[in-house]
């Protein structure tokens, strides 16, 4: 029960932080937080597919922009962002569906390679399809929202709405992880032919994982075509996935709210590192391979980490105690 | 004699030119606790993952409770309740020992949807925690499976193929890498979930036991099954394979 506890005032600190902050903040600050919630979104899901159930998936910027695509086509036809938001969603859900069936026959790098290959197809297909997508001029002017009659045109305003559905769908996700499922994903990522010799339909599990993941990054996508108010091919190449799939693994994956922090890491920590100029990449290039080097599962397996450290050191304490105990005796 | 639990006939496979089970025939009894020996490359393994449907036999049929399930997945013979260890370690080593229990039973309550909304126990920690008493491993429930010692991820391997009540478990030498004083304990552990007996009190199952532990099969099994090259040398009590001329020349010895 204790890490329940722990997560739990750890959210509410966090959804503090999220309500109070951004008001205190200049425009292009609060345009930021948005964006940074965006990801946050999107790579809940890739979290699930890679994190949780163990898929290696490099095309999640794909489903990020059919989201995206979905709603700014729909919106520019006149209907509204209502019926832009389901369709992307539920549009993911199926093409993630699809994405998963390689996964049953493939893993590890060649199941990236494979995704990444689907990542390059759909880019294509927003690039050069200019009746549907507007090809390398994208759409512009995608409008923003009404929420029960309240114009959600300020950038304050957007950014609460994005809370609310980042909200929803972190409640979501954990209601998903805690019922039976979360369990079965955890042992299609850990040890797949085990689990299936328990009776874990692997395939099953295997597909859902993807098409989850793929609805949150249409979520997102919708939520992002909205924010920004321009549709282009570029945020959705394959470089964004292998950028998303930084951020999960940065943050933790298999953690719920390492999505968080990697999205941070992804989405804020570039800008923070603005004054650096020219140097910035570089700079945060070599924090990633630190990173990396020093904590492979990511920044939230630091708790994990001093606490194993602190068991292991309490265990020898008690043995040197045991053994001066014996040495005393004899 | 009553009908047989699990009935092999004329099993064959073959990898290329060599033939790794080459007519395999035998019959486990509802409630018998069978052995399976022979030296390494005898076919034994192969023999179980054909049973299990981890592979597709060439030849021959696997029945059980006379139902043909020759070519099932591991999957569908798990639902039908086949339930197997593997000769290495292969519990879900992030999860506690009670979800590692709890997931082996979990997919055998409801459907895939109703398990959606379902309680992250499935119901069934009364269940894991009889099983947790059963195999002593109270004091490291809470624990990370892949932080325990080898011997106890070893029980907690075996306790997890008993989670979903099965009629038929086989398991894929159960001692291997263990130390001598767990072994005894695995045997008794063992012939309790046999007999239905201990704290998760069960009904009665049948047991296929690869082993290369002498000692404890010959203590263990009703009947041993001897494989040679692919073959069946010999079926009998452990008195009766003791006893086999044949099989002390060619793997017992002297």
């Amino acid at each position: 029960m204790r890490p329940m506890k722990t997560s739990l005032v750890a959210g509410l600190v966090i959804l503090a932080l999220l309500l109070a902050v951004p008001p205190l903040l200049k425009n292009y600050g609060v345009y930021l937080f948005s964006y940074w919630l965006v990801f946050v979104i999107a790579n809940m899901g890739l979290n699930l597919t890679v994190g949780y159930a163990g898929q290696k998936s490099l095309g999640h910027a794909a489903f990020f922009g059919i989201g995206a695509y979905s709603v700014a086509i729909l919106m520019k036809a006149g209907f509204s962002f209502w019926l832009g938001l389901p369709v992307a969603a539920l549009g993911c859900f199926v093409v993630g569906l699809g994405l998963g069936f390689p996964a049953l026959r493939v893993q590890t790098i060649y199941l990236a390679f494979a995704t990444l290959g689907f990542n390059t197809a759909i880019w294509l297909v927003m690039r050069n399809e200019e009746w549907l997508t507007g090809g390398t001029f994208g759409i512009n002017n995608v409008g923003r929202l009404g929420f029960f009659g309240l114009s959600l045109d300020g950038n304050l305003a957007y950014y609460y709405f994005v809370l609310g559905v980042a909200l929803v769908m972190g409640a979501l996700l954990w209601k998903l992880l805690a019922s039976p499922w979360g369990k079965a994903f955890t042992a299609l990522r850990d040890n797949p032919i085990r689990a299936e010799s328990l009776g874990v339909n692997v395939q099953a599990y295997t597909l859902l994982s993807f098409a989850i993941g793929a609805a949150y990054a249409g979520v997102a996508g919708a939520l992002f075509a909205s924010l920004v108010q321009f549709v282009e091919p570029a945020p959705f190449a394959v470089g964004a996935s292998i950028m998303m799939y930084l951020m999960v693994v940065v943050g933790g994956p298999g953690y719920f709210f390492g999505p968080l922090l990697g999205s941070a890491v992804g989405v804020l920590l570039p800008e923070w590192l603005r004054f650096a100029q020219a140097w910035y990449l570089f700079v945060f290039g070599v924090a990633v391979v630190l990173l990396m080097l020093w904590l492979p599962d990511g920044l939230l397996s630091i708790p994990d980490r001093l606490k194993a450290r602190r068991q292991a050191r309490a265990a020898s304490a008690a043995r040197a105690a045991a053994a001066q105990a014996i040495g005393a005796q004899t | 004699m009553s009908a047989a639990l699990l009935k092999v006939t004329g099993l064959k496979k073959s990898y290329g030119a060599i033939r790794a089970v080459d007519g395999v025939g035998f019959e486990v009894m509802p409630g018998e606790i069978f052995g399976v020996i022979g030296p390494n490359g005898s076919g034994k393994t192969t023999m179980f993952n054909s049973v299990l449907g981890q592979i597709t036999p060439d030849a021959g049929s696997i029945e059980l409770d006379g139902r043909d399930i020759t070519g099932l997945s591991p999957l569908e013979l798990n639902r039908r309740g086949v339930g197997r260890t593997f000769q290495t370690l292969q519990v879900f080593g992030k999860m506690s020992v009670r979800d590692n229990l709890i997931v082996a039973a979990q997919e055998h309550h409801g459907s895939m949807f109703s398990r959606m909304f379902a309680p992250g126990d499935s119901g069934l920690g009364a269940k894991a925690d009889a099983l947790i008493d059963q195999f002593r491993i109270r004091h490291v429930a809470d624990k990370k499976a892949g932080e325990l010692s080898y011997g106890q991820q070893k029980l907690v391997d075996i306790a997890m193929a008993f989670m979903s009540d099965p009629a038929l478990v086989l398991l894929d030498e159960p001692c291997a890498g263990v130390n001598p004083s767990l072994v005894g304990g695995i045997g008794s552990l063992l012939k309790e979930l046999n007999r239905g007996t201990g704290e998760a009190q069960q009904k009665r199952r049948s047991f296929i036991v690869i082993e290369h532990n002498m000692d404890f099969v010959m203590d263990l099994c009703h009947r041993i099954m001897v494989m040679v090259e692919g073959t069946v040398m010999a079926i009998g009590t452990p008195a009766e394979i003791r006893a086999n001329r044949q099989v002390l020349d060619a793997y017992l010895g002297s």
